[in-house]
């Protein structure tokens, strides 16, 4: 019991006090949103790989999630749009108490294990009100991982039919979003919101942990 | 024909015997020092399918190589799994993707649920339309209060989809059948053609908490095909990022061990911990999960001296609190009563299985492909092999905890001493219908990448292999007379790919 108590005391607090204090500076050579260099380049952020040798240039922004699929999609001159908040009748009933569903459709576990780190003492998701459950019935939304393979399709509209309505559907990583790099394969989609109405877009290959937190509270208007 | 790691020959200078030789060279060579590693179909031209087996000679660091024709008009050979239990995944996968049928198979149903890749008749008919499992008769037992419990794909945590079914008496598992598949992507098909920048790309996504292990595979097939050879720097700098991906998943693993023991404290603090290694891997990388940083001809990031010494700072830091909760976890006797004694593999079966990895070493399987087929850094500097005696869960803990201690060791050994020179050599073009063979030692174990490149500059056929394809038939057969209510610490012990055996 006193080594419990002595490890305890060792681990101290972890928790980032994100948003109320600004998010920990995050390393140099981290990519995040893209830059946009020149006047005619369009960049996708919900297809891309966020790879190095694109091409493109990225920034330190981990700010990424969006409300609406062409918001993704970045040109020059186009204004930063990050998600906006629930309508007012939806945020009443989850903005204080979200419970979510994961379901991973052909996911490479990176998106699953960096939703997963929410989890954890230092982001402490459940801080917000916002918890995974292991039941859809007990669910109000959906986060979806991977391109959504032929073989977990039939799955997927399962588990959105058990949800209670109102639902929210969120898709998490590039390939959710659109097929990613896997897009144009014979066994995977076109992206989630050709196949259910998706409320938020969160890209990334993974997203950082601090891109979805960020979009999960600016959906429930916490940001 | 005899390679090592990372070595090429060419399609002509491969062995061919007639089947029924090369099934009893498998079968010969698999009952003295050899271990089945791969075995796969390559479609000729000619009308046949030729069937290449790679044969691991562990203590000699040699893999041997042979092959077959099987003639398209009668599709079928005998099989080779009801003599050697090692090759029943593969057999299963060449039925599926070759239509070509292991005649006698003692278990031969489908395993990704996907049509073949010869546009011929599938040798389960409508497979591709099909929602897994199809249809197909899970083994059953039959029997007064015997009872069947089936389980996913959609499972209760943020992880990935699998069906399991339970064959129980009372709470005693009499028997497990796993059926995956939900997770296939089709990347084997992916990855050949001459678009070699996705094929990379596609590589780090193959496998994403194996992102390191399967792109350094990915990185050396090309090498090999190239005559590409690499810096002493570059494979420092892949040698490094693959221990912080080992690292970063141990240490999950072991709080998710204790999680499922119900033991929090340990859960909590190794789940953040894990974290660490990973924000070490985005520093040196841009990306938690190391993608990015292998290419063909080297790596696209450097270590500095000043990241080094702060990495060095680290990591002896992280040493320090992983050994405070890891003595926490091991020295708890109601963890240890769950640990001990359960799951059990005995080394006979698991060498009959063919396990690989942490949880081969926990049985007594001797390989670590860091030690046995030495390549890059590993031919410079060692880690010593960690095994395990019991074959149990606990034994499956401990191998983990020990290569997390060797792991950090040899870390504070290498980035100190960094070799000097460039990161990245561009590699030139790949020699026309050559193999090339590279093995991994990821964290889960054995992974083998084999390319068999074409003569337009691209691949014409890649096959891949995720540690977990030898071990998922571990986790089920580990099962068996155990409880229900320890399936979950079980299944953690092993924590397979579902996206790796998928594809």
């Amino acid at each position: 019991m006193l080594k419990i108590l002595k490890a305890r005391f060792k681990q101290g607090c972890k928790t980032i006090f994100f948003p109320k204090a600004p998010a920990p500076a995050l390393p140099e050579r981290y990519r995040g949103r893209p830059i946009i260099a020149g006047q005619n380049d369009i960049v996708d952020m919900g297809r891309i790989s966020f790879d190095p040798d694109s091409g493109f240039s990225f920034s330190n922004d981990y700010q990424m999630s969006t409300s609406g699929r062409e918001d993704l999609i970045l040109s020059s001159g186009r204004e930063k749009v990050l998600a906006s908040a629930l309508e007012d009748k939806m945020l009443k009933i989850f903005g204080r108490s979200l419970k979510l569903r994961q379901v991973s459709a052909g996911g490479c576990n990176a998106c699953e294990l960096d939703l997963n780190v929410l989890n954890t003492p230092v982001f402490d998701l459940s801080r917000f009100g916002i918890q995974f459950v292991a039941s859809p019935r007990h669910a109000d939304g959906i986060v979806v991982t991977g391109p959504i393979t032929k073989n977990m399709r039939e799955a997927l509209l399962k588990t959105y039919e058990a949800l209670p309505s109102p639902k929210i559907v969120i898709a998490l990583g590039g390939c959710a979003i659109s097929g990613g790099i896997f897009r144009d394969g014979p066994q995977v989609s076109l992206g989630l919101d050709t196949i259910l109405p998706v409320d938020l877009f969160i890209p990334g290959c993974p997203p950082h942990p601090l891109t979805t937190l960020d979009g999960l509270l600016r959906l429930l208007d916490r940001i | 024909m005899a390679l090592f790691n990372g070595g090429k020959i060419s399609l002509s200078n491969i062995p061919v015997l007639v089947v029924e030789k090369f099934r009893a060279q498998i079968i010969e060579s698999c009952g003295e020092s050899s271990r089945l590693v791969n075995l796969f179909g390559i479609l000729e031209t000619n009308g046949y399918l030729r069937l290449l087996a790679v044969l691991g000679v562990d203590e000699e660091a040699r893999l041997d190589i042979l092959s077959t024709f099987i003639s398209l008009e009668s599709p079928q050979y005998e099989s080779l799994t009801k003599d050697l239990t090692q090759a029943h995944l593969f057999e299963r996968e060449i039925a599926e993707q070759w239509a070509v049928k292991p005649v006698g198979h003692p278990w031969l149903k489908p395993l990704r649920y996907h049509s073949n890749y010869r546009q011929a008749e599938d040798i389960w008919q409508g497979i591709n339309d099909k929602i897994i499992p199809g249809g197909y008769p899970f083994y059953a037992v039959e029997g007064e209060e015997v009872h069947e419990i089936g389980v996913g794909p959609v499972h209760a945590g943020i992880i990935e989809p699998g069906h399991f079914r339970f064959q129980c008496h009372g709470e005693e598992i009499l028997h497990l059948e796993i059926q995956l598949g939900y997770q296939h992507r089709g990347i084997e098909p992916m990855m050949q053609g001459q678009d070699l920048r996705r094929s990379m790309l596609l590589s780090e996504s193959i496998v994403g908490d194996t992102s390191i292990g399967h792109s350094t595979a990915f990185s050396e097939v090309v090498e090999s095909l190239t005559g590409c050879s690499i810096t002493p720097r570059a494979q420092a700098i892949r040698a490094i990022a693959l221990e912080l991906e080992r690292l970063a998943n141990h240490v999950g693993d072991l709080g998710a061990l204790g999680m499922d023991a119900g033991f929090l404290p340990t859960s909590a603090y190794f789940g953040r911990m894990r974290g660490d290694y990973l924000n070490l891997l985005l520093i040196l990388t841009g990306n938690r999960f190391g993608k990015g940083l292998c290419r063909p001809g080297g790596v696209l990031f450097d270590i500095d001296n000043k990241m080094a010494n702060d990495f060095c700072l680290k990591l002896k830091k992280y040493r320090d609190e992983f050994k405070d909760v890891s003595d926490l976890l091991f020295t708890r006797p109601s963890v240890l009563a769950r640990f001990e004694g359960v799951g059990i593999v005995s080394p006979k079966d698991a060498k009959e299985i063919g396990l690989v990895g942490p949880a081969g070493r926990a049985s007594q399987m001797e390989c670590d492909v860091r030690i046995n087929y030495a390549s890059g850094m590993w031919q410079f500097q060692h880690v010593p092999i960690s095994l395990g005696a019991t074959g149990d869960v606990y034994a499956r803990a401990l191998v983990r905890s020990q290569e997390v201690l060797r792991s950090l060791e040899f870390l504070l050994r290498v980035l100190p001493s960094l070799p000097a020179g460039d990161i990245f050599v561009a590699p030139g073009p790949m020699k026309p219908d050559t193999v090339a063979v590279s093995m991994v030692e990821g964290w889960r174990g054995e992974i083998m990448h084999v390319g068999i490149s074409d003569n337009q500059g691209g691949f014409g056929r890649y096959k891949i292999k995720d540690p977990s394809f030898h071990n998922w038939f571990g986790l089920a057969y580990a099962m068996r007379g155990q409880e229900i209510s320890d399936f979950p610490l079980c299944n953690k012990s092993f924590n397979l790919s579902y996206c790796g055996h998928d594809l």
